[in-house]
């Protein structure tokens, strides 16, 4: 029975924290796909309208605080300054500037609102998986022709729209006929719904920016490091600088949440599987008491007889091990083949699950744990037994 | 002068050996001062009343055990305050120790049980098994070698205790009440057992007995009485 224990604690946290970690990542994947690893926008501006009165020597003799002419300017100012700027930083892997702004699409029968991403799609795909995500149509289409669009599929299927056909949208200074050029699905339904991509010139003309206002969107060779770099970013460009890791802090913090308390939950399997074999060995040591003193008697050591008691641990520790890590990989894979189809967040249609080594890792630390503390405290107690005393005792 | 021969050359000597129990408060003393000699190719039997200190000297002599005070020498080695260590390796190759409850490990075989002392001592398994199965044929007991241990009668049971004890090839074989749990028959044949072992093998034997027939049949006789020797003859 303790055996089992074993054998299921491993297993049933292998399972969970490949499910857990699995969803996590595939969330992480898709953000980083979609949003990229950093967003830069609007430069830090001083909106107190601080007025200075400086004499020769540079020193600021007074100043005071006028809110009258103080404009705030949204997006980056200067993009290729900005952009010359990053290029400094070497663990960037891809800048796409991006223009946003909102425009109704009118479709054949219906209109609905969308928010407009301009961009230029060599470095967009740099910085995204827009490739990956176009379901219809083709993003060659998309890249040679700057009078097409990208629309995202839930947009698409509201309107009832079909690749190759011809929209209207229309913005604040006048209206764009643009082609289909293709479909794409991030999974993320509040893009999937709202967002459509053109490229950057028409967009600049259309929202008639046409020379600031953009923000950027970077993608990193490793973007665990974001936090650290977009600090580097703001601290240097004054622009705010928000990495993935504190935009999507919300959900990050659910998955962790999930994952840790999912691994204490079936940790306790563990636990109980340990109190198992110390209440085995504790017995045993009770019953084979006599046994010891003999083995005593004839010239063992203390820690020969505890050491037959924490074999007996290693043995079902091992064996808990082997099976337990087998059936968390069967189980693992069979899970990852059972349909389930999510949207919101991300887009899967089965069950994600994360194959990594530091789940089976950690498994076979918490077993061996709880094993080696119930395996040692009745080893300890026979290596404690006085010969004399008991076989005195039991004459 | 002839110098003292190989066989009766001493190999157990005590000197003034006291020793106490403490339960709660009370202090009992049990020892109060025991010196006696044990030679090889010798039997010695210890008689006396229940509680008079017999097996608590055995135990001591056998080093499962420490004396309060008083020296314990074995083989001209003062072992009663050597280490653990120490006592532990003696216990496994000079000392063979026999109880009245035979004390086997009923999940072992006979040979299993007779070969723990040389497994503990480092032989492998075949040697083990080829040297335990000598000493069960020198004791009639080779064709019940592989059964295990509680299969066997009480008297058989006793001499594969005794073939246990002498498979190291021990100087001094300690037994408590070794017949004390067998009929008439038995216990003449295993005391006899003992007796040619001490012969034969050159071993110094020491009994702890209430059967004063047999123990009138030893070399030597030891009488204690309240943790004292009262007579050593």
């Amino acid at each position: 029975m303790s055996l089992l224990g074993i054998v299921l604690g491993i297993a049933f946290f292998v399972i969970t924290q490949a499910q857990t970690s699995g969803f996590e990542a595939f969330f992480i994947r898709t953000i980083l796909g979609t949003n990229g690893a950093i967003r830069i926008s609007d430069r830090f501006q001083d909106m107190h309208g601080t007025v200075r009165s400086s004499s020769k020597d540079g020193k600021t003799s007074f100043f005071f605080h006028s809110k009258e002419g103080a404009l705030y300017t949204e997006g980056i100012e200067n993009p290729k300054l900005l952009k010359d700027a990053l290029d400094q930083f070497t663990e960037i892997s891809g800048i796409s500037e991006i223009l946003e702004g909102n425009a109704i699409l009118n479709g054949i029968s219906r209109s609905q609102t969308v928010q407009i991403h301009g961009i230029v799609p060599s470095n967009h795909i740099m910085v995204s998986d827009l490739e990956k995500q176009i379901i219809r149509g083709e993003l060659s289409a998309f890249e040679l022709d700057p009078m097409t669009i990208l629309i995202g599929n839930r947009v698409a299927q509201r309107l009832m729209l079909q690749v190759g056909d011809r929209v209207n949208i229309q913005g604040r200074t006048g209206n764009l006929q643009l082609r289909i050029a293709g479909f794409f699905e991030t999974g993320v339904s509040q893009i999937d719904k709202n967002r459509v991509y053109i490229h950057l010139s028409t967009a600049k003309a259309f929202i008639g920016k046409r020379f600031s206002g953009s923000i950027f969107q970077l993608s990193m060779f490793d973007p665990s490091k974001a936090p650290e770099i977009a600090a580097q970013i703001q601290e240097t460009t004054g622009h705010r600088t928000v990495s993935w890791q504190e935009r999507e802090q919300v959900w990050l913090d659910v998955f962790k949440a999930l994952r840790v308390s999912s691994a204490i939950t079936v940790s306790s399997i563990l636990l109980l599987s340990g109190l198992g074999i110390f209440n085995v060995f504790a017995i045993m040591v009770i019953e084979k008491t006599r046994d010891i003193a003999i083995l005593r008697s004839i010239g063992f050591k203390p820690s020969d007889t505890s050491s037959i008691f924490l074999w007996q641990g290693v043995i079902i520790l091992f064996f808990g091990i082997i099976v337990g890590v087998s059936l968390g990989i069967l189980s693992t894979y069979g899970i990852s083949q059972i349909p389930l189809r999510i949207r919101g967040i991300f887009s899967t249609d089965s069950f994600v699950v994360n194959w990594d080594l530091t789940h089976y890792l950690w498994a076979i630390v918490i077993a061996t744990v709880f094993v080696s503390i119930a395996s040692w405290i009745p080893a300890r107690r026979a290596a404690r037994i006085e010969p004399a005393k008991i076989i005195r005792e039991t004459l | 002068m002839d110098s003292p021969t190989n066989e009766y050359k001493e190999l157990l000597r005590v000197e003034n050996l006291h020793h106490s129990f403490t339960e709660g408060s009370q202090k009992t003393e049990v020892l109060k001062g025991v010196s006696l000699q044990v030679c090889a190719s010798e039997t010695t039997a210890i008689v006396g009343p229940s509680g008079c200190g017999k097996s608590t000297l055995l135990y001591l002599l056998g080093l499962l055990d420490r004396p309060e005070s008083g020296k314990i020498f074995l083989n001209n080695f003062e072992v009663s305050s050597s280490t653990e260590q120490t006592r532990t390796a003696l216990r496994n190759t000079s000392i063979g120790f026999i109880f009245q409850f035979h004390f086997l490990i009923k999940e072992l075989t006979v040979i299993e049980n007779v070969a723990l002392p040389l497994r503990k001592f480092g032989a492998d398994a075949k040697e083990s098994e080829e040297r335990s199965f000598v000493v069960l044929e020198k004791l009639g007991l080779a064709e019940k070698a592989q059964r295990f241990a509680n299969k066997l009668s009480g008297g058989e049971q006793q001499r594969v205790a005794i073939a246990r004890a002498m498979v190291n090839s021990p100087s001094l074989i300690l037994a408590d009440e070794p017949t004390g749990n067998l009929d008439t028959e038995n216990s003449e044949n295993v005391f006899g057992v003992l007796q040619e072992l001490a012969e034969i093998e050159n071993l110094g034997v020491l009994i702890v007995t209430h059967n004063s027939e047999l123990a009138a049949k030893t070399n030597k006789l030891i009488q204690m009485k309240d943790g004292l020797i009262i007579k050593d003859e």
